[in-house]
């Protein structure tokens, strides 16, 4: 051991200091959901859980829930079978662009959001809205899609470069199409990483906000529900419930997909945090 | 149940396998069977959508009905250089990116360094899913939660009130908090991979030539960890570089999103004009990141 016991005791302290600063305004937005007053005055001192059900029969919360989840489904789906083909394209083969072609699958993730959804906005109003397209809840699946690839991509990759091509040959050579290789050897490979990907995925559209609001037209997701009614004090105890509501949609998910992703996990495809995993490719 | 006598021709093979058999004499062609819908999607779709954004950056708008005058001219940029203003408004938002990152590398160094050399494997992992989990969870949450927090009622206020001390949240530094709370999961991830890098080899023979523990840490491990502090830094410098949500939520003061969230309905030319100073920003960032290695580190 290098570090003194000094140090190692100052690192505990520094380290327990950040993890309190990462937990503590989820906990307290947490708590806020039982708190049986309307001013959000603290400490609490009116526990309750009255606002659970108020916040349930809530015809807003009701839409614009089933807002996000078909947009989620949507994007999920859509993601999967773009991030699947790219990876293993990526994966398995070597061509002219390929440096290109991973570099777009990450951009939409690099870029800030604010400019994927002026683009985005820009080109349904200005280019489609002339045939008729209108901004509802497909063009907020197009933009959901566009950077959940990234997610998908990235654990899927991850795990074709643990698994060699050499089987896929296998498979031909015994004489499966490509359908059957694909049904029985590769898919059992890459099932885990499928669902780790398109847990990420979900949880990254649900509580997407910031591309959301230039797609969406006059639909609300959850997100923009909530951000469209904290501006009004006498409704912030249901923000409160839909705000722990939202914490539990998209933490519990990472959970799964950290622990079906194993080892190379969520952190490899934190290339939404982190272009991380992808980056070898991207630069020569 | 038939018998199949051994003079009879081998059946017809199916389709699956005719298109299989193409496939494999042609693997351009299954490559680009692979690569067409995502080429299609993020080509057409995305890349179109942000030239589309480009071009409409050269057009103006038509002040009393918004819609688009499809005339070229460099009237916008020129607004966004011109107007002390917006330029004003471009270097806080440059500055307070700084400073959210430099913040967030304080901040993330020590549970970096805990997590990388000092916690056993356990502790590790569960360490790492209890940063993973926030950074996945809801950005607008996490902001709205700071927005209770921040308040003149809030935690912060009521912590502070017995030492006769208030905070005004609803200003830049309250601002700056929330960013550098918002981001700092990704500057951990990437500091602790690249810690993790170090072999143990290097600091016991740091240590064995005489090295003291601080003295192999400036020497040793800072340089060597340094391109992934970078990493992380495109992240916490880029996020906030375009946001415009928590601005709107925590301070009353312009950023480079906001602006750019409040012209976009009636003036989306200039709006367009404007987002390409954070793109230029960001690219210019980028290359500064390569030339430190920081890329590898990712």
């Amino acid at each position: 051991m290098v570090e003194s016991r000094l140090t190692r005791a100052l690192l505990r302290l520094g380290a327990g200091f950040t993890l309190f600063f990462i937990y503590f305004p989820l906990i307290v937005i947490a708590l806020y959901a039982f708190n049986g007053n309307v001013t959000q005055r603290w400490p609490i001192e009116d526990w309750s859980t009255k606002w659970f059900p108020v916040a349930f029969e809530n015809q807003g919360v009701r839409d614009a829930l089933k807002h996000s989840v078909m947009a989620g489904l949507g994007a999920t789906a859509i993601a999967l079978v773009l991030g699947t083909l790219a990876s293993t394209a990526i994966s398995r083969y070597r061509f002219f662009g390929r440096e290109i072609v991973t570099f777009a699958v990450i951009l939409p993730i690099a870029l800030p959001g604010i400019v994927t959804g002026l683009a985005l906005q820009a080109t349904i109003k200005d280019v489609l809205g002339p045939f008729g397209v209108k901004f509802g809840l497909a063009t907020i699946v197009i933009g959901h899609a566009t950077f959940c690839v990234v997610v998908v991509y990235n654990n899927v990759l991850a795990r074709l470069r643990r698994t060699s091509g050499s089987l896929d040959e296998a498979s031909a050579d015994l004489g499966a199409d490509n359908w059957q290789t694909f049904r029985y050897v590769m898919f059992p490979q890459m099932r885990t990483a499928l669902l780790a990907g398109g847990l990420l995925a979900f949880a990254l559209s649900f509580d997407e906000i910031i591309v959301t609001i230039f797609t969406s037209g006059a639909i609300q997701t959850l997100p923009i529900w909530m951000y469209a009614t904290l501006f009004r004090p006498t409704e912030l105890p249901i923000v409160n419930v839909v705000a722990l509501f939202v914490i539990l949609v998209s933490i519990i998910p990472v959970y799964f997909a950290q622990k079906l992703a194993g080892d190379t996990g969520v952190a490899g495809s934190t290339a939404q945090a982190a272009p991380a995993a992808t980056q070898e490719d991207a630069t020569p | 149940m038939t018998s199949v006598s051994i003079a009879e021709p081998p059946p017809r093979p199916g389709p699956g396998r005719r298109l299989s058999t193409f496939f494999f004499r042609h693997p351009r062609v299954r490559l680009w069977t692979l690569l067409a819908l995502p080429v299609l999607w993020l080509g057409v779709v995305y890349i179109g959508s942000l030239l589309v954004l480009l071009l409409s950056a050269f057009w103006t708008a038509d002040p009393f009905t918004a819609k688009l005058v499809h005339e070229f001219t460099l009237d916008n940029f020129r607004r966004v250089i011109e107007t002390p203003v917006y330029r004003d408004v471009a270097f806080r938002t440059i500055r307070m990116a700084a400073l959210v990152t430099l913040a967030c590398a304080v901040l993330a160094f020590p549970l970096a360094y805990y997590m990388a050399r000092i916690a056993s494997t356990r502790t590790r992992n569960l360490l790492v899913v209890a940063v993973l989990m926030p950074l996945w969870g809801s950005y607008l949450v996490k902001a709205y939660a700071w927005r209770t927090i921040l308040s003149g009622e809030g935690a912060i206020n009521w912590a502070l009130g017995p030492f006769g001390v208030s905070f005004n949240g609803f200003s830049n530094t309250g601002l700056w908090l929330v960013f550098t709370y918002l981001w700092l999961p990704f500057m951990v991830l990437p500091i602790y991979a690249g810690l993790e890098r170090i072999p143990q080899s290097l600091l016991e023979a740091s240590s064995d030539l005489g090295g003291r523990s601080v003295r192999t840490f400036f020497r040793v491990t800072l340089p060597l960890v340094f391109p992934a502090v970078v990493a992380g830094s495109i992240f916490t410098f880029s996020l906030t570089l375009g946001d415009y949500i928590a601005p709107t939520l925590i301070s009353s003061d312009q950023f480079i999103g906001t602006v750019i969230y409040r012209e976009y309905g009636t003036a989306l030319p200039f709006a367009a004009a404007y987002a390409m100073v954070p793109i230029v920003v960001i690219v210019a960032y980028l290359l500064v990141a390569r030339k430190l290695k920081a890329f590898e580190s990712l």
